[in-house]
């Protein structure tokens, strides 16, 4: 077990490594930073001062390389836009993801895992279609013309909730259902797969011979096996919340890391998306590794294989 | 049912709940506050290093100048300094206002403009808009309320910047905390003064009960503004029809028109010193040689009608120009330069006339896509194919400055100096983005920007743009507006310098 989790430990960082030196080299083909920097109507004497500032002046791979060392060192540079330290910045905005993020996918689960085991239980009735229809409706429609519809009933028509910001917890609501919502299909969609096939099982058959409740069935003995997958799921899609966050919290004006690096991306503050990049490709490939784990934790056939 | 009870009780509670901690909109007049969402966060509160519209805007409402230019008939008055005098080409004396106070209670004089001048003079401070400053040489005390300041070269603008973007800082503050000290804690002897700043996100001004009263200023009325930062523009439309924002701006017109059907809500566009143009590349081994003929380029502005382009697209508060500068600068005519009809029919024999009945281009662009697209439908009428390279700023700025661009759709907004010195001469004066280099043309601009005479400053600029246009080197389209929305309640008016002068607003 320890040997496969140092394995796949070196794994994410090599994967970090690269999303970053992609992300890096990626950026600069979108245009002189200087300029982008500078604005519009900058001349050649801002463009000047700009790139000897922050070393624009020097070969892009010295650049990489320099941001790399320091990086390792622990030293995350400094915003070029905001002009305080990354480490700062960064942190300060984790807690708004993490809450979005958690709570997104809580939500997810919430709608999905009834959801699912309904659509099992009375497979191919109404409620299976009905199931069917709202994972595709959540599926198909963009979370940016969600969101923007969450806003229009509960904010415009309603005006029970605020349309952006991040003062109070009523901030959160419309965000992590439209976040959540967007999450949910595919916990439905495996559930609901997974529960039919355990539902005809020769073990639930015998626990109903034995005559065990019908909540006792479902609930904990076709639902925890039917639950492994959906574990390995629930890791890769808290990733997925992390980067969709980028979309959802522009549009509320929610202050987190989504937001930030939407900022970073549109003001050419190459340090702060640099380490937003490699934030999120390293919580990316952990939680992988930690679905992994609960997985093998969850199935003790994963570790024998 | 017992569910479903428990299950209905605790809904209606979850929404009395979130309609008592949610009711952000109605009580804002009574308030007294203003809340404004804008879409783009400053770098910097410090005016000096940002180069947004809403760190001008910040810094003219936090910040005074030593002049003020009324934006009602462009005169200049004094606002820090009570009068100053022209002593010869490059030097000018000013007399300090005595009695002004920082929002941190330290005294304003002479110490302060001498050092706000020469920290920002100097290139190793590195101001981000050096344009804006590198023109100072130096400043100097006199006494206790008298400056003298001397300029590099000879430079005529140097009142419309003083007026402008130069703002004065407190010497002892800002000797201790520098530019990042304060960014974090603004201090300045404006009409409003900052008491909260989170990066990125919000700051929030309050009305400066010890604003001097000699001021050209008006004395504010609305005791705060919290300005956020909204990035999305529906989101920014939906905060004002649900009462959660009083103002937004630089809203696009087919939107601008919706929402004026809104009862609570108001619509004021108005003209801005922003222009737009289109440049021709005539540059040596340039990609589109058809565009060196003159027949070309002057097919090119007969090919586009730019009234039916304002009338439809661009909206009120537009104009069409004729040369490459905002009229109401100083400077800038039309006066006996060529103008361009729209007709098609003789556009069409002007190519063929010069052998090009058909060509293809590309045209590059980065901002108000629509009107891009409606300028290639115009080139296409008269067989100019023309494919659209949308692009960033900054990847635009490197095309036509690498001598990539054939055509190119842009904007100048001359930082809302209002004089030709900060318009034409960018695009005409052989700098990065000059694609036509017209000698001729460089040195008349040069000579405009050289000289403190205004009328050889006038003739000058003149016959530069007039060369411009009798060989049409660039078409000229049309100023752009801005269009605001607004709380209906709210009393407030738009300028070409597309300032909102907190100051000046009021509730009706």
């Amino acid at each position: 077990m320890l040997g496969f989790i140092v394995k796949r430990l070196g794994l994410a960082l090599l994967v970090a490594l690269a999303v970053s030196a992609i992300a890096f080299f990626l950026l600069r083909l979108s245009g002189d930073i200087a300029v982008a920097i500078a604005g519009e109507g900058a001349q050649q004497a801002d463009l000047d001062v700009i790139r000897e500032t922050y070393g624009l002046d020097r070969p892009l791979v010295v650049q990489y390389l320099d941001w790399l060392l320091k990086t390792l060192s622990g030293d995350f540079g400094t915003s070029i836009y905001f002009k305080t330290d990354v480490a700062t910045l960064v942190f300060a905005k984790l807690p708004v993801t993490l809450i979005l993020g958690v709570s997104s996918l809580a939500f997810a689960l919430a709608i999905s895992i009834p959801l699912g085991v309904l659509a099992a239980i009375y497979s191919n009735s109404w409620i299976d279609r009905l199931a069917l229809a709202i994972a595709v409706f959540g599926q198909a429609m963009p979370n940016f013309f969600f969101a923007l519809i969450l806003v229009m009933l509960f904010s415009i028509t309603l005006r029970w909730l605020p349309v952006s910001g991040s003062g109070s917890w009523l901030h959160y609501v419309m965000p992590t259902i439209a976040l959540g919502y967007y999450t949910a299909p595919p916990f439905m969609r495996l559930i609901r797969a997974g529960m039919v096939e355990v539902l005809s099982a020769d073990y639930i058959r015998t626990a109903r011979a034995k005559g065990l409740s019908p909540y006792a069935v479902v609930i904990t003995h076709a639902l925890r096996n039917a639950a492994v997958p959906v574990v390995a799921l629930t890791a890769v899609q808290l990733g997925h919340l992390l980067g969709g966050s980028v979309v959802v919290e522009t549009i509320f004006a929610l202050d987190g890391l989504g937001y930030l690096a939407y900022q970073s991306i549109t003001y050419k503050d190459f340090p702060v998306m640099q380490v937003i990049v490699l934030l999120l490709s390293v919580v990316y490939v952990l939680l992988t590794l930690l679905g992994d784990i609960a997985n093998a934790w969850l199935d003790p056939r994963i570790r024998v294989a | 049912m017992r569910f479903f009870d428990k299950a209905s009780t605790a809904l209606a509670a979850t929404i009395l709940a979130a309609t008592a901690l949610a009711t952000p909109a109605f009580a804002q007049k009574a308030a007294n506050t203003v809340r404004f969402a804008y879409d783009q966060a400053p770098e910097s509160v410090d005016p000096f290093f940002n180069n947004v519209r809403i760190g001008v805007i910040i810094g003219a409402n936090v910040w005074d100048t030593l002049i003020y230019r009324d934006p009602n008939t462009n005169e200049y008055k004094g606002q820090l300094a009570k009068s100053w005098k022209q002593v010869d080409d490059k030097t000018i004396d000013f007399e300090l206002r005595e009695g002004v106070k920082f929002h941190n209670g330290e005294e304003f004089d002479a110490d302060d403009v001498v050092y706000t001048l020469n920290f920002i003079s100097k290139t190793e401070n590195k101001v981000v808009t050096q344009g804006n400053v590198n023109w100072i040489a130096k400043a100097e005390k006199l006494d206790k309320y008298k400056v003298r300041l001397t300029t590099k070269d000879i430079f005529p603008a140097a009142i419309e910047y003083l007026a402008g973007p130069v703002v004065i800082h407190p010497n002892e503050y800002y000797e201790k905390v520098g530019p990042k000290g304060q960014n974090e804690k603004p201090v300045g002897s404006g009409p409003y003064k900052v008491t909260n700043y989170v990066p990125g996100k919000s700051i929030s001004l309050e009305l400066n009960k010890d604003y001097f009263k000699d001021s050209p200023k008006p004395q504010p009325k609305i005791g705060k503004f919290e300005i956020r930062f909204i990035p999305d523009r529906q989101t920014q439309m939906a905060e004002m029809l649900s009462g959660g924002a009083d103002l937004i701006m630089h809203v696009p017109k087919d939107q601008a028109d919706q929402l004026q059907a809104v009862p609570t809500l108001q619509v004021v566009s108005g003209e801005t010193m922003r222009i737009v143009f289109m440049q021709m590349n005539i540059l040596e081994n340039g990609p589109a040689p058809a565009l060196k003929d003159e027949r070309v380029r002057k097919a090119i502005i007969h090919a586009i009608d730019r009234e039916a382009m304002v009338k439809n697209i661009v909206g009120t508060g537009s104009r069409v120009i004729n040369t490459i500068c905002f009229p109401s600068q100083f400077g800038c005519t039309d006066e006996g330069a060529a103008r361009y009809a729209y007709d098609p029919a003789k556009a069409k024999a002007l190519l063929a006339e010069a052998g090009h009945p058909s060509l293809t281009m590309d045209i590059v662009a980065y901002r108000e896509r629509n009107q891009t697209e409606a300028l290639i439908g115009y080139l296409q009428a008269v067989g100019i194919k023309t494919n659209l390279r949308f692009l960033q700023y900054a990847a635009m700025r490197e095309q036509i400055a690498s001598n990539k661009a054939m055509l190119t759709h842009q904007t100048w907004g001359s930082f809302s100096v209002n004089d030709v010195s900060a318009a034409t001469p960018n695009y005409f004066a052989f700098r990065s983005e000059d694609i036509t280099r017209d000698p001729q043309v460089r040195d008349l601009l040069e000579k405009g920007n050289n000289s403190v005479d205004p009328a050889v400053r006038k003739e000058a600029y003149k016959a530069g743009l007039k060369i411009i246009a009798d060989k049409a080197y660039a078409v000229p389209l049309y100023s752009l507006p801005v269009y605001y929305v607004a709380n209906k309640d709210l009393n407030f008016k738009a300028y070409p310098d597309e300032l909102v002068r907190f100051w000046e607003m009021g509730w009706k």
